[in-house]
């Protein structure tokens, strides 16, 4: 029996090898699966790998968002797909509204040093350059894959699935109970940082992109007109993400007036307050809005969110427990230090840090920014 | 032939096994990661009526569990038999988060997680029964904060549970509509039970005990939900006496170590038929949002900050209110009761809303009305910089219509 079993698994992984070799001749289009869930990325055909290289199937699209959320200085490799014939409606606040058989995906993944092996535990630390490094393909030599996410939207609503790239990265296996991988980041000031790359379970997927925590629908948190309302360098030049969509045939209803649109929280030419807004809004307001996980708390980080109490100034926090810091308030207006909102930002304490996922590091630079930003608030709340 | 070949296969995991349960000294290698990823797995899984069973033994988790699938039990076999254990956990804000209806929880216990311990979101019918949390090293700042937390939840029981060492609650409720805290115990908590911002709760046959605050009701500025509605009875509240260990910034942080009961801008609160000693602050605090070390400027407009309609009759005190936890306090005890005196049962900050009065008196229906025996309040004067503290008894004689009791199943 055991020989038998043995024997078919060969033959199966030999096809495999077979197709896969066959490179030109292997179907290029992705494959919406309604209700199965495949054990292999490989087996939807968002992405695939010729010779050392990553690249993207037929039709689909790579996207950038204006800031994106920080996740232990990964790289993130965006793309949509939407079927043949069919197409997303602009919305003005919420994600667009993109039909059933939508494949969206999100590649994590580092840079590693030259002559890693791999799969190596060592990453290195640079800015995210994902869209220039696409053209033609992602070369694998040069970066360690470490997860690929799925929404895939079926007749019932989008559900999320977590694919961990095997060691020798030749695919990703579904891993709905999550993972932690432990990497070490090089590259970041001068020392080296080990850390645990966590990979979320399935409930904890949609413990961020169920951003109605009562209906608990599960939704795409990036592809929203602000986020998207940016320029991306395409093959055949830059053109702004929405306008792309648009001509591509997989965008209708854009209106004709000024669509919203967050900056990058990088942009020297941006205010300070936009930046800091931007980056609370991709970082916090999935779960702090009013109808999100975090309206327990009652602190509310989206764009349409006033300057005031439910921001966070001079509010005291509702059941922070340890995440306090010994502080009084979320926001104390000039003064970083005092205020719950960074301390909570900069820990990696599990039981303090926010988010409450998606990280083990600290991001000092987003530290950095809300600081600054909340340096230059003025009042005080005596 | 066959035979030894079979026991060589079975030898060699065994032997495997007890290596690496020998090696791994570290608390996040010692994960039994076999049974974190069956236990995940299974609440991934589950369908609407199963019950996922606990075996007894002591099982190890690096992360957290969670679960969103309406309908389904959790059951162990005992709250000393069937052991998560967290220690060592290194990613996720909580032991075991669920946010689903009409889910059970029975029979086990969850340890040393390194945020809350069970925390329950956005569910309807929720049982919570013979659970235990507890932080295993006693009471630390270095717990995590809540042990038994439903939050925005209807129909809630909460009975026969266990909650030790948590830096904030030990069982605490929030933000929720009928709920029934019945037969628990809560000890060496900051708070022992909490119940915050909730809509009718029955809180009854429990004792608190070794808290820093045994039972509280609190009503939060800026949340959605304000609280009413709760009945305290046929408790024991005593020798909550534990230094506050809470962080700053929490509102349990400002609770004076030594308090029994306290009510804290919450409204329509009956205390009866309790045994209440031995807290050194005082039995009984019944208190406003202003003297909890926050500031006027923050809180919303439409919240009440004043505690009003508090009913207290027919409870058993005896002891309390002789060392009073903090500077201010002690000062003040020693003011209005000298240097061996004690504080009464009651103690009030003396913060009334001033515009609820009628031909400068209180209504009796926004009224702290007590029906005690002989008993004392003590009003600290908070309002007046706490300068012209009283005994005066007689605005608290009154009586206030019953609350009736909770029924579950009746909203959501």
């Amino acid at each position: 029996m055991m020989l038998k079993k043995g024997f078919v698994f060969a033959f199966l992984t030999g096809i495999l090898f077979f197709i896969t070799a066959c490179g030109d001749e292997i179907q290029q289009s992705p494959v919406f699966y309604e209700t199965e869930n495949p054990t292999n990325l490989s087996d939807w055909n968002i992405l695939h790998i010729q010779i050392q290289t990553l690249y993207l199937s037929d039709r689909v699209v790579p996207y950038d968002l204006n800031s994106p959320l920080f996740t232990d200085y990964a790289h993130k490799l965006r793309t949509v797909w939407l079927p043949e014939g069919t197409t997303a409606s602009y919305r003005d606040k919420e994600a667009l509204d993109f039909p059933v058989g939508t494949i969206i995906s999100k590649t994590f993944y580092y840079p590693t040093p030259n002559g890693s092996p791999q799969g190596g535990a060592t990453v290195v630390h640079s800015d995210d350059k994902t869209a220039q490094h696409l053209n033609p393909g992602l070369n694998l030599s040069a970066v360690r894959l470490m997860e690929t996410r799925l929404l895939v939207h079926r007749k019932d609503g989008w559900v999320a699935l977590p694919y961990v790239w095997t060691d020798d990265q030749s695919d990703a296996i579904l891993k709905r109970t999550g993972d932690i991988k432990k990497l070490e980041l090089i590259g970041r000031g001068e020392g080296r940082e080990n850390f645990a790359y966590i990979i979320p379970n399935a409930n904890q997927c949609a413990g961020c992109h169920a951003t109605n925590a009562t209906t608990r629908d599960i939704a795409p948190i990036g592809p929203k007109a602000r986020h998207l309302n940016k320029d991306y360098p395409y093959a055949d030049g830059v053109k702004n993400q929405l306008v792309a969509w648009q001509d591509m045939g997989i965008l209708v209803d854009l209106p004709d007036e000024k669509w919203p649109q967050n900056v990058d929280w990088k942009a020297s030419n941006a205010s300070l307050n936009k930046r800091a807004r931007s980056y609370l809004d991709i970082n916090c307001s999935h779960c702090h809005n009013p109808v999100g996980a975090a309206d327990t708390s009652g602190l509310l980080l989206e764009p349409s969110t006033p300057d005031g109490t439910n921001l966070g100034r001079c509010k005291i926090p509702i059941a922070a427990g340890t995440g306090t810091g010994n502080r009084i308030f979320d926001i104390v207006p000039g003064k970083p230090d005092a205020s719950i909102l960074t301390y909570r930002m900069h820990s990696t304490n599990p039981a303090v840090m926010m988010p409450e996922l998606g990280r083990s590091l600290s991001h000092t630079e987003g530290v950095a920014l809300i600081s600054e930003w909340i340096t230059a608030m003025n009042g005080t709340c005596e | 032939m066959k035979r030894s070949t079979l026991m060589g296969l079975v030898m060699i995991p065994l032997t495997l096994a007890a290596c690496s349960a020998q090696e791994t000294g570290s608390p996040e290698n010692s994960a039994d990661v076999k049974f974190q990823e069956t236990l995940q797995l299974k609440l991934l899984d589950a369908k609407s009526g199963d019950v996922i069973t606990i075996p007894e033994g002591t099982f190890h988790f690096d992360r957290s569990l969670s679960l969103t699938v309406d309908g389904v039990t959790i059951r162990g076999a005992g709250m000393d038999k069937s052991i998560l254990s967290f220690k060592g956990q290194v990613a996720g804000a909580e032991g075991l988060f669920v946010t689903a209806n009409n889910f059970t929880i029975e029979n086990l216990a969850i340890e040393d997680t390194i945020g809350d311990a069970l925390k329950i979101s956005e569910g309807n019918n929720i049982v919570i029964r013979g659970i235990r949390t507890e932080w295993t090293n006693g009471p630390s700042t270095k717990n995590g904060a809540y042990g038994i937390y439903p939050v925005q939840t209807t129909n809630v029981l909460m009975e026969g549970n266990v909650a030790i060492g948590a830096s904030d609650a030990g069982l605490y409720i929030g933000q929720s509509k009928n709920v029934i805290i019945k037969g628990n115990r809560a000890e060496f908590n900051v708070a022992g039970i909490e119940i915050e911002n909730t809509i009718n709760a029955d809180v009854y046959d429990n004792i608190a005990t070794n808290n820093t605050g045994g039972i509280l009701v609190f009503n939060m500025p800026a949340l959605k939900q304000e609280g009413k509605n709760t009945r305290v009875f046929n408790n024991k509240v005593y020798e909550n006496n534990t230094k506050n260990f809470g962080h700053k910034g929490t509102p349990v942080a400002s609770v004076p170590a030594g308090t029994g009961v306290t009510i804290n801008s919450n409204d329509n609160v009956e205390i009866f038929n309790n045994e209440i000693r031995d807290n050194k602050t005082a039995n009984i605090i019944v208190s406003s949002v202003y003297s909890t070390n926050y500031s006027e400027g923050e809180t919303t407009t439409d919240y009440d900050p004043y505690p009003e309609a508090i009913y207290i009759y027919d409870n058993q005190f005896s002891g309390g209110g002789n060392s009073p936890d903090g500077l201010d306090l002690k000062a003040l005890k020693v003011s209005m009761f000298g240097l061996k005196g004690s504080f009464p049962d009651i103690l009030w900050d003396g913060y009334y809303n001033k515009g609820k009065l009628v031909n400068g008196k209180m209504p009796v229906e926004f009224s702290i009305c007590i029906n005690n025996g002989d008993i004392g309040i003590a009003n600290a004067d908070g309002p007046g910089g706490y300068k012209n503290p009283t005994k005066d008894m007689s605005i608290h004689k009154c009586d206030l219509p019953k609350l009736q009791p909770v029924k579950l199943g009746t909203a959501g």
